[in-house]
């Protein structure tokens, strides 16, 4: 502690502000991070950018090739693959972040409850936890999809629920380094309650792992959206999703690959940027790897 | 040993006793009465009556959790509406499609994780690493029902050299079962590639740096014996046990697999079950994976413990 008394300004900075400009000096990292942005820009001026109305039919512009007009080419029923690409990306960011939040709004006080308390209340935690997991992710992610009923909402909330139990371990875990520190004692001493002390002094030290999984989660969670949207179990068509536009291309793989390929490549670089970004942001977060 | 046996098995039955309520609770996520979905489109009142007293639908919750936990103990899963068979029959019929898929998946895998893992970890920091390191990252990052489709691109319409779909046993016909599963393989095994190449080259760097492996390069053994000897056993074990734990991961995979390449296995039979909402047999399929799950979880960790003298002397 006496190093942060007599360091320099500039590394006296709050870790969080350390860890981004660790980050920021990761060519891997930002180059991610700037194809996220490029995606998120996508999604939110899709109206704008989408050169045609993705759900709009052309009975005279059925399986066309790439072409001046049709840059990805025309799907089976007409419709402009890259104005079907470009509203595709609401669907895969939107189910990565809304089904991560869902599994952090879950996982995180459930793992603090976990970690902090204890006892039975922990053991019982634990138990349902390794129950959760023991249930391959998707094939669990399938069955609530099934029983909810086929829909990107369903689809969301099955995948956040899915992914929950790796959350409450994690921050289970991290609540049990914490809690024997000396100012968490200090904190109880002076009469916190747990609640408090489990909101304002123990969260706060465990957030960065917790952003690093997140963002490696946002990445399963796309795949596992297309892959349900694929099977059908997500987004309903006609409404544009990278994962159905990947099951219809299937189907007309030997005469219209141009369908296939743009949507792969996208679910492709999304998930990969997500990836690197995690990656990235866990060495950065690593006070080794500084 | 023993005790380690017991200690382990006391923390199975309360995860198997929650990964059944979890299953059995699926059900009630069914909007309105469970009767009148399971009994299909016609809605015949007898079969829904019928279906009521089988299920045991007018009991209290508990209560009927507890006859559907005793059936399954007794092997009974329930029974498919569509096909009119056993949960049981129909997941022991398409397990060996599965199992086979999962098998040459799982051989694709170590031989191309391990191969990168030791590679990149001998050549640390050189172009070679960097090569291995983007491949599990590829691995990592391309949905495995994209590659599949692209491979029957590549290999099946443009080249023309192996079969886009279908299944053939391999009692019948070994070559054209090969033929029609090393695509699906390849593309199940791709992913977990990635996943024990990080592994294997994590592991391998530890033990390279290691006193003994030092003594053995001191004593001017070949430095290939150094790594396939002397390294390789110890920080293979780490990893095939790991490796292990991707079965979770080969499962998952092998639904999209499966309904990439028309493939008549465990995922195929899960995926139909959801779109003929044949309720009962998805409940078997997850329970059935859980299980297996969970018992070659048991398994990975009981040879870690068989493996490693150390936890063996403490656990006496």
């Amino acid at each position: 502690m006496t190093t942060a008394i007599t360091a320099s300004p500039s590394s006296a900075a709050s870790p969080g502000w350390r860890a981004l400009k660790s980050l920021a000096r990761r060519r891997g990292a930002v180059a991610a991070l700037g194809v996220v942005v490029f995606f998120v820009l996508l999604a939110l001026l899709a109206p704008a950018v989408a050169p045609y109305d993705p759900l709009a039919t052309s009975w005279s512009a059925i399986r066309k090739a790439p072409s001046a007009a049709h840059w990805f080419g025309t799907d089976e029923i007409g419709r402009d693959v890259l104005s079907r690409v470009v509203w595709g990306t609401r669907a895969s960011l939107l189910a990565g972040i809304v089904s991560v939040f869902i599994s952090l709004a879950f996982g995180i006080p459930i793992g603090l409850l976990a970690g902090y308390v204890g006892g039975w209340v922990d053991a019982l935690i634990s138990r349902m936890t390794d129950a959760m997991l023991a249930c391959p992710f998707l094939i669990l992610a399938i069955a609530l999809a099934a029983f909810l009923g086929p829909s990107l909402t369903n689809a969301m909330i099955a995948i956040g629920v899915s992914a929950t139990p790796i959350f409450i371990r994690l921050t289970r875990a991290q609540v049990l380094q914490v809690k024997v520190e000396d100012y968490i004692e200090a904190a109880r001493a002076v009469g916190n309650s747990p609640l408090r002390i489990m909101w304002r002094h123990i969260l706060p030290n465990i957030v960065p792992p917790l952003i690093v999984q997140a963002t490696l989660a946002i990445a399963a969670a796309i795949i596992a959206e297309a892959a349900l949207s694929f099977l059908g179990l997500g987004q309903q068509p006609p409404a544009p999703s990278w994962g159905s536009m990947l099951n219809t291309a299937k189907n007309y793989i030997d005469n219209a690959p141009w369908m296939a390929i743009w949507p792969g490549i996208s679910i492709f670089l999304l998930v990969l940027s997500f990836n690197l970004l995690g990656d990235g942001l866990r060495d950065a977060s690593d006070p080794r790897q500084r | 040993m023993f005790k380690f046996l017991i200690q382990r098995l006391a923390t199975i039955v309360p995860t198997l006793l929650f990964v059944s309520i979890l299953i059995f609770g699926l059900q009630q996520l069914l909007p309105g009465d469970p009767a009148m979905i399971l009994a299909g489109e016609e809605r015949d009142p007898t079969v829904i009556a019928n279906l009521h007293q089988k299920l045991h639908l007018d009991e209290p919750l508990p209560i009927r959790y507890l006859y559907w936990a005793a059936g399954v103990l007794k092997g009974d899963l329930g029974e498919s509406v569509r096909i009119q068979k056993p949960v049981l029959d129909l997941v022991i019929e398409k397990l060996p499609v599965t199992l086979e898929l999962a098998l040459l998946a799982m051989l694709i895998a170590l031989t191309i994780g391990i191969t990168a893992g030791i590679v990149s970890a001998v050549a640390k920091d050189t172009v070679w690493d960097y090569a291995a390191n983007v491949f599990a990252l590829w691995g990592l990052s391309t949905p495995n029902f994209w590659l599949g489709i692209m491979l029957i691109l590549l290999f099946s319409v443009t080249l023309g050299w192996l079969p886009a779909s279908g299944y053939v046993s391999p009692f019948e016909d070994l070559k054209a079962n090969l033929a029609a599963m090393v695509m699906p393989a390849f593309v199940l095994g791709n992913a977990i590639a990635a996943v024990l190449m990080r592994h294997m080259r994590s592991a391998m760097l530890q033990v390279l740096s290691t006193d003994y492996v030092r003594t053995a390069r001191a004593k001017g053994l070949d430095e290939r014996v150094v790594v396939l000897k002397h390294a390789l056993r110890n920080a293979l074990t780490p990893v095939i046990t790991l490796g292990a734990l991707e079965f979770g991961t080969l499962l998952s995979g092998a639904v999209l697999t499966e309904q990439v390449f028309t493939i008549p296995g465990f995922g195929k039979l899960i995926v139909d079950a959801v779109f003929n909402r044949d309720y009962a047999v998805v409940q078997g399929v997850v329970l059935c994976t859980a299980t297996a799950y969970i018992a070659l979880n048991l398994a990975a960790d009981l040879a870690y413990f068989l493996v490693n003298p150390r936890l063996r002397d403490s656990h006496g």
